[in-house]
């Protein structure tokens, strides 16, 4: 029996790493989750002149996607939300990470720009404001300028149609019977 | 074109290894000698395909093939050349290739160095090997192809992760990937001997050598990670605690305790199953870290590719690896007799108290590693388990370990007398702990009761082994005699331990009497730091390959004399855009000075963080005595010589039973 022994506390632990492997390491959840957006007030990255801030995400669902040029994942994701944002679903907005400014604007002209606009975040004051750690991150925010999910690391096709996009058109819902 | 014979050559090493697999371990059953001798063959083939697919790569990198996906993703023109070489295993796909790469020279090593071996056992070891072969292979082909090409392909490469643009890096996942894969060696050996039903003292006499030179590369590996997470991270630290650490030093660990579990069943043909079975861990722990680190089940500061089909793949082909030899072990180990006898107090139960020790250490780190997994895996939260736990479940484990290793050489085989022991030993345990006490009381601090500890704990083990390799040599009446009739696994033994002596020198040490200060420094300033005064003379900009970097210049003087000059530099690599700290260091036997520049301020001033740390050195060089321990046990003569000898007995055995 005692020879068993192993064999079994192996079997233990290969269910626990199977189980394992369908969690997200990197899902730490957000204390925001539910809590109106952290306000904030930040130049524009095309026009430094004009201001953008918390009081314009509200009224409509809309994206946050923290970016930055430096940034291989978003690389990676970039392609994605240049499609959603043809399907005009909601609008996306960006926010350019810790960048600089000529990088930030020759990235999307390379790339495609997917962003209403970008506000530009040069000492990532306010992505501390707003917990992020990685970059990309996208925040679902809903009419009330509440946010209502985190997605950390790219939008892949999957989350987006599993999670993303059934979120939003819930939140839209709500807000036109509201 | 290359790439796709790199492609090519891969498919032929799984045919191979399917060869390799099927025809010998059949044969081995059927007693049929001509399918067992396709194991040699067939194992060397495998080995120059991978050896030409390996290349190809390498050739891919040299010449900047950004059509490759895999190239395109971890290399870049300006990339010097030998990071473009290191940058084949500088990322996921490439290391899986590196890995099997690995296997096949392991693969090829037995196939020339045991032909002292009788076609049975040779033949079962080859195919063992060759089935884990064929799922790392099959792991490659199906979800990580290095070879994979990119459409359209990209203008120039996106570089490589500049952290590992550094020498230590290039060399120390070969390393690292030497010792993993070579315990895969015992691994086979143990499985073949289970199902070949010979578990006898010719089998780990066979093992011994193979595990040795494979806890060499291990050590070799893990000690080159600690040094540069060390230098280059630039927090000043040597071990985190983290997740891909511990996958690493887990089967470190548990082939320790197969080195001294293979020792006793060598000479006294005892703990038989037990030696079995931490040979099945040992190389099951590296398979389990190759799956932490692919998979992403766990985060870590080192954030590989993380992919769950990969890690999906991974967790079957594990399963399928432990849990069958797990499970042939549970059917043929109730078989197995100790025939051996000893008394109580002998070494045979030190070693297995050591034993017992090395494996609770190692199963301790294996409980806090998978423990925020289990959590998350039950739904009670997301937590991360760090060098807190880890300190406090292994050092009082390691304690006990230190103190047995210096007194377990002087106990005899089968049964021994703890009082002659007790009194030879008494004195140079006393002024072991003596030293160790007033040193730490007279220099630093009387009240430190860690440093007293680890202390009198180092000089015990280090004088302890000089005195059990004395004790040896006074045997003989002429101290020249003793010394050359010593065998060279017994020096290997004094080394080792010495080894693990300075290594705790260095540990406490370095944690304990570490001065930093975090300042703010303008050019010409100076600031004092464990009695050493750093002047700051200024900033300037420099240019490497592929990277812009500010050096600063920092003078250091003791007392009026200058001892060093440090330049730490931070770089910003210009294809990832990433800022690197370059710490500069000015190594010493006695204590380094390191130096990081922080983020620059008004005025020219920078912050900057100074550390003076005791005797840190020692932890590596600790590492460096216990490799040359190893490779000299693992030269041993005897080795050779009674594997010739066992081949003639086997030799004899055979004959008479055909005749």
């Amino acid at each position: 029996m005692r020879f068993v022994i192993p064999l079994i506390i192996f079997l233990t632990m290969v269910i626990f790493l199977g189980i394992g492997l369908k969690l997200d390491p990197r899902e730490v959840p957000s204390p925001l989750i539910g809590k109106p957006a952290p306000a904030f007030e930040l130049p524009q990255l095309a026009d430094a002149g004009k201001r953008f801030g918390k009081d314009n995400l509200k009224g409509q669902v809309s994206l946050l996607n923290v970016w930055a040029s430096w940034c291989v994942s978003c690389r990676q994701e970039h392609p994605l939300l240049v499609e959603l944002a043809q399907k005009n679903i909601v609008p996306i907005y960006g926010l350019d990470y810790k960048d600089s400014r000529e990088d930030g604007m020759a990235w999307l002209s390379r790339l495609g720009n997917p962003y209403v606009l970008s506000a530009f975040d040069a000492d990532g004051k306010v992505g501390i404001d707003w917990g992020v750690y990685g970059v990309p991150e996208t925040f679902v925010i809903d009419q009330q300028g509440v946010i209502r999910h985190k997605h950390t690391g790219p939008i892949t096709e999957e989350a987006w149609q599993k999670t993303l996009l059934p979120l939003i058109l819930k939140l839209q819902k709500e807000g036109s019977a509201a | 074109m290359i790439a796709e014979l790199g492609h090519f050559s891969l498919v032929m090493a799984l045919m191979m290894a399917l060869l390799q697999a099927v025809f010998p371990l059949w044969g081995a059953q059927r007693r049929l000698s001509a399918w067992m001798a396709v194991a040699v063959p067939a194992g060397r083939a495998q080995f120059l395909f991978l050896l030409v697919s390996i290349v190809c790569l390498g050739i891919s990198f040299v010449n900047n093939d950004f059509s490759i996906e895999y190239v395109a993703k971890s290399s870049n023109s300006s990339l010097p050349l030998y990071y473009r070489i290191a940058a084949v295993w500088g990322a996921h796909e490439g290391s899986m290739l590196l890995w099997a790469f690995t296997l096949g020279l392991w693969t090829c090593a037995v196939s020339i160095f045991s032909r002292s071996l009788n076609e049975e056992m040779l033949a079962r070891v080859l195919g063992v090997m060759a089935l884990v072969s064929i799922g790392i292979e099959l792991f490659i082909l199906f979800t990580s192809n290095p070879f994979d090409r990119l459409v359209p392909s990209p203008v120039d490469g996106n570089d490589m992760n500049p952290l590992l643009q550094d020498f230590g890096m290039t060399i120390h996942p070969p390393m690292l990937y030497m010792g993993y894969v070579g315990l895969s060696v015992a691994f086979s050996f143990a499985i073949a001997a289970l199902l070949g039903g010979s578990l006898d003292s010719a089998w780990a006499r066979w093992s011994r050598p193979w595990t040795l030179v494979a806890w060499v590369f291990l050590t070799c590996g893990i000690t080159l990670g600690s040094w540069w997470a060390y230098y280059e991270l630039g927090w000043g630290g040597w071990w985190f605690w983290d997740p891909v650490e511990n996958a690493s030093f887990m089967p470190w660990l548990v082939a320790t305790a197969l080195l001294h579990s293979l020792a006793v069943t060598e000479k006294r043909g005892a703990f038989k199953a037990w030696t079995v079975l931490l040979a099945l861990f040992a190389f099951s722990l590296s398979l389990l870290g190759t799956f932490l680190v692919r998979s992403g089940v766990l985060t870590s500061v080192h954030a590989f590719a993380a992919d769950p089909s990969r890690g999906l793949f991974i967790l079957i082909f594990l399963a399928l690896v432990v849990g069958g030899s797990l499970l042939l072990y549970a059917l043929r180990a109730p078989m197995v007799k100790d025939n051996a006898r000893y008394a109580l107090v002998s070494r045979e139960n030190l070693l297995l108290l050591n034993n017992i020790l090395l494996v609770t250490a190692s199963a301790s780190i294996l409980l806090g590693t998978l423990y925020p997994l289990v959590l998350d895996a039950l739904g009670l939260g997301k937590i991360s388990v760090g060098s807190p736990y880890f300190t406090t479940v292994f050092v009082p484990v390691m304690g006990p370990i230190f103190l047995l290793a210096g007194i377990a050489p002087m106990f005899g085989w089968r049964q021994a007398e703890p009082g002659r022991i007790f009194k030879r030993a008494r004195w140079v345990f006393l002024a072991s702990f003596g030293l160790g006490v007033s040193l730490v009381a007279l220099s630093w601090n009387p009240a430190d009761f860690k440093s007293m500890a680890g202390l009198s704990m180092a000089f015990w083990l280090a004088s302890s082994a000089l005195l059990s390799l004395y004790s040896r040599v006074s045997l003989r009446a002429n101290p020249l005699d003793g010394l050359r009739s010593q065998s060279p696994s017994i020096y290997g033994m004094t080394l080792a331990h010495l080894g693990a002596a300075a290594f705790l020198v260095g540990a406490v040490m370095s944690n304990q009497y570490s001065v930093e200060k975090i300042v703010r420094l303008a050019p010409g300033e100076t600031t004092e730091l464990g009695g050493y005064r750093f002047k700051f003379e200024g900033v300037k900009e420099v240019a490497g390959p592929n990277y812009r970097a500010k050096e600063g210049s920092f003078q250091v003087f003791e007392g009026e004399q200058a001892v060093a000059e440090l330049k730490p530099q931070k770089r910003v690599y210009k294809v990832q855009r990433n800022t690197m700290t370059e710490a500069a260091i000015d190594p010493g036997l006695l204590r380094d000075l390191y130096v990081a520049l922080g983020e620059s301020m008004e005025g020219g001033a920078w912050s900057v963080r100074v550390y003076v740390k005791p005797f840190i050195r020692w932890i590596w060089l600790g590492g460096l005595l216990m490799m040359a321990g190893g490779l000299c046990s693992a030269a041993d003569r005897r080795y050779r010589l009674q594997a010739r000898q066992a081949e003639f007995a086997d030799g004899g055995l055979a004959g008479a039973k055909a005749g």
